[in-house]
């Protein structure tokens, strides 16, 4: 299954685009997305216990679901404001 | 003009002000808080800002934020308004409008807001300054966790 992997900030300046179309076995979870990106490019890993994670726009967790078509996010720490 | 926005453009505090107090004969107190880009971050002479979002998830944050405030201060009524894109020195980066019938439960309000902006809003500075350019990282965003959001409110009500 397919789908969209959404990086911001310096997540993104590491990976080298912020969008981008993975195939993923099914059944995956935002964690075995995760891993197949830092297998991709280790140097992202250091976000692994500070970063959030998000499935079609709203906060999700590492162990959550994936399914075909959804977008997951990975956020380093917030710096709004 | 809507009562939470992520944009690109300048933020307009007058309007989102009159916004929120056009029908408020009741209110008795306005508070606004208006973060500027500052001149010097941790030692750096910042030359400029260039702030990121996740929009549709900033969005909901921030309308989680307030819906949070208004189940503290029932009486009160909030906007908030977060600027993205490249901002120069003094430039307004977010504004927030509380308004209440009384004075505390607008400060209190306003403070909420702001430091829970800080907490669960997925948007990021990217701080260019003499000599280099750093992404700031401050908090881990999880909207869930019930000792940030009560230290927030221990904040705006201290």
């Amino acid at each position: 299954m397919r789908v969209t992997v959404r990086l911001f900030a310096r997540l993104r300046d590491l990976a080298g685009s912020g969008e981008m179309i993975r195939d993923v076995d099914a059944p995956a979870t935002v964690g075995s997305v995760w891993q197949a990106l830092v297998t991709e490019n280790p140097a992202l890993r250091d976000y692994e216990r500070t970063m959030s994670v998000a499935v079609n726009a709203d906060y999700s967790k590492m162990s959550a679901p994936v399914n075909d078509g959804d977008e997951v996010a990975f956020l380093p720490p917030v710096s709004g404001g | 003009m809507a009562l939470v926005a992520v944009t690109a453009d300048p933020l307009d505090v007058e309007g989102l002000t009159a916004e929120i107090t056009r029908a408020g004969a009741g209110d008795g107190a306005v508070t606004t808080f208006i973060g500027l880009v500052r001149e010097q971050n941790q030692g750096r002479r910042v030359s400029f800002l260039e702030y990121e979002a996740y929009e549709p998830l900033a969005v909901r944050a921030l309308e989680r934020i307030l819906d949070e405030a208004r189940e503290t201060w029932p009486t009160a009524r909030l906007g908030v308004h977060h600027r993205i894109g490249r901002l120069q020195l003094g430039e307004a980066s977010i504004i927030i409008v509380a308004v209440s019938p009384h004075r505390a439960d607008a400060f209190a309000a306003c403070r909420y807001t702001i430091e829970r902006v800080k907490q669960i809003v997925p948007i990021w500075k990217h701080e260019h300054f003499e000599g280099g350019d750093v992404w700031l990282e401050g908090a881990t965003a999880d909207p869930d966790d019930e000792a940030a959001r009560q230290a927030a409110q221990r904040i705006a009500c201290a």
